[in-house]
């Protein structure tokens, strides 16, 4: 069986950090994954070589059964789609505009946006709730707001593979779990897999029903959420006593002061 | 509604490229009316205002509509790779480069056929040399890139000061028109409008990618476009047009820093409307700006880089005062 993303002895080196050793991954469609860490265990790093945008590792990356670097920048968009860490705000192109480049992989080289990429666009505007900022320039909106026009526009690049680092930055609460509920809605009606940096435990444990844990120096532990949500193992990883609390609405990750 | 408003921009810009040619070739010395202008470009009478309109202003307005192309043109692509919306073709030290060459031409008493091939191996030099000094391994930054482009122009800002400071006073207002932008030579249109047009072509290629490219080489890169490429195609294609400008012209400034932002003001964003549409307002500015050169205060000819400048300066503290409230 192919897998939507897969890794082989996956070995990453950041500026002499060891980010990860032999990483062995199997990313299926309708999975949900948290990739989790400390500061600086090399998450970005470790996102953006799934996503081709650095090749300098050991061991391969498979994207639907086809090898990472034998596909053009054009077919990999086609099939992932990456939310970076940091937010831009272009030139100040309007909302929709931005949306609309999603479909820049799908389309020709001379070919303009026509009416079902429009639709798609608009579809994942509303999903986000930014109907009303539609035409308004990147430059007026808050953080929070550009965060959302830019999943809206991963979502608009309709890949089976979603890669997200931070999607919650600049998010408030209420954001933070409906963003996060349309990601798992969306990964699991279209069976597409999604793997996302994430610093808040709770989160990770309700969106994601698989976890990646790096712990620094290239060791990591991979699998079902339920297996590695142990606070012992997670006060390791992270280098600081957690405690899990358990309450009516599922356990509760705490780090003690 | 977005298509409408696409059109109308360009349409606007076209009706104005028609309507600032036609007045350019209308006005001056002699005043020729419209009726008369067509029928002398359309058929050869052997008068003196034909031969005005068809050898005199002709051939130096559609130099000046050219080069204003070419520079809206180059600005464009160099906003999209130094990531700034206030980019200037000249950061590259083209300018300096070709005007640190025509001087020393003009110093060793060359004869002046050498000074456009001396400015544009003095422009291609001074690419090349910022080229060769931020680029180190892979990576290069639109930082980086700006930065040396600032330090090489000051460079050449040194080395343009030497040759003037030496050079006799008989050939200084030559070298002074040469180093504001003038077009009272240009009577070449042909090769500025042949590589404009090439340079319109193969940017509108890339226009969708340079949308994608705003946001940043990373997101591109995400979005599937290979983003190395991409930089070394605008850089090049960005200096050999500002190139070909400084060449037939001189360095007319700010055509190339506002021409773009203002079209970007006006809604247009999208670079398959921004590149063709900065391209027709930059040479209606230029012929606009050299038809006044050469009017104001005739029988005197000014060199048409002090009249843009002189309107290139208010409009952009205006721009960037409007992008500051905002």
């Amino acid at each position: 069986m192919k897998h939507l993303l897969e890794t082989k002895g996956l070995t990453v080196d950041i500026a002499g950090q060891r980010v990860c050793t032999r990483l062995d991954l199997e990313i299926d469609a309708g999975e949900c994954w948290a990739l989790l860490g400390r500061n600086g265990t090399g998450k970005t790093t470790l996102l953006h070589h799934l996503a081709g945008l650095r090749q300098d590792h050991s061991g391969t990356i498979l994207l639907g059964g086809n090898e990472l670097s034998t596909l053009t920048p054009r077919r990999r968009a086609q099939h992932t789609a990456v939310l970076l860490q940091h937010s831009s705000r272009g030139f100040g192109a309007s909302v929709l505009d931005t949306v609309l480049t999603g479909r820049h992989p799908h389309l020709a080289t001379l070919a303009w946006e026509n009416a079902s990429d429009l639709t798609i666009a608009r579809q994942c505007i509303a999903a986000l709730g930014l109907e009303a900022l539609a035409e308004r320039s990147l430059e007026t909106l808050s953080g929070g707001e550009l965060r959302r026009v830019e999943i809206a526009r991963l979502l608009a690049q309709q890949s089976p593979v979603s890669l997200l680092d931070e999607p919650t930055n600049h998010l408030d609460l209420a954001h933070q779990a409906t963003c996060l509920r349309t990601l798992q809605k969306q990964c699991v009606t279209e069976q597409n897999a999604m793997l996302l940096v994430v610093h808040d435990l709770n989160l990770a444990f309700r969106a994601c029903d698989h976890w990646l844990i790096l712990n620094g120096g290239g060791s990591w532990q991979a699998g079902p959420r339920d297996a590695l949500c142990d606070p012992e193992l997670l006060s390791l990883a992270y280098g600081h006593p957690i405690s899990r609390i358990n309450s009516d609405s599922g356990p509760l990750f705490l780090a003690r002061l | 509604m977005r298509a409408r408003r696409r059109n109308l921009l360009l349409l606007l810009n076209l009706l104005l490229a028609g309507a600032s040619l036609s007045l350019s070739l209308m006005i001056g010395s002699v005043d020729i009316p419209a009726t008369e202008v067509w029928s002398h470009l359309l058929s050869n009478d052997g008068s003196i205002n034909d031969r005005i309109v068809d050898q005199l202003r002709l051939p130096r307005v559609l130099t000046a509509f050219a080069v204003g192309g070419l520079l809206a043109l180059a600005g464009a692509l160099m906003q999209v790779l130094l990531r700034n919306p206030l980019g200037d073709p000249y950061v590259l030290g083209v300018s300096g480069g070709a005007a640190t060459a025509v001087l020393t031409a003009m110093l060793l008493s060359l004869p002046s056929v050498w000074y456009t091939p001396a400015a544009a191996v003095g422009a291609l030099f001074s690419t090349l040399l910022v080229f060769g000094l931020t680029r180190s391994g892979d990576d290069w930054h639109s930082d980086r890139l700006l930065l040396t482009g600032i330090v090489v122009a000051a460079g050449w800002s040194a080395l343009i000061s030497f040759v003037l400071s030496v050079s006799p006073a008989s050939q200084l207002p030559g070298m002074l028109f040469w180093l504001m932008g003038d077009l009272a030579d240009a009577n070449k249109p042909g090769l500025p409008l042949t590589l404009l047009a090439v340079g319109l072509t193969l940017a509108f290629l890339r226009a969708r990618d340079l949308n994608i490219a705003t946001q940043g080489l990373l997101q591109a890169a995400a979005l599937g476009i290979d983003t190395r490429r991409l930089r070394l195609e605008l850089y090049f294609l960005a200096a050999l047009l500002t190139a070909a400008a400084v060449t037939a012209a001189g360095a007319v400034g700010f055509v190339g820093l506002v021409t773009p932002h203002l079209i970007r003001r006006l809604g247009g964003y999208d670079h398959r409307v921004l590149l063709p549409a900065a391209t027709l307002l930059g040479g209606s500015l230029l012929v606009l700006a050299d038809t006044a050169a050469r009017t104001l205060i005739s029988p005197m000819q000014l060199p048409v880089g002090v009249l843009t400048a002189m309107i290139g300066v208010p409009v952009f503290l205006f721009l960037l005062h409007r992008r500051v409230r905002r």
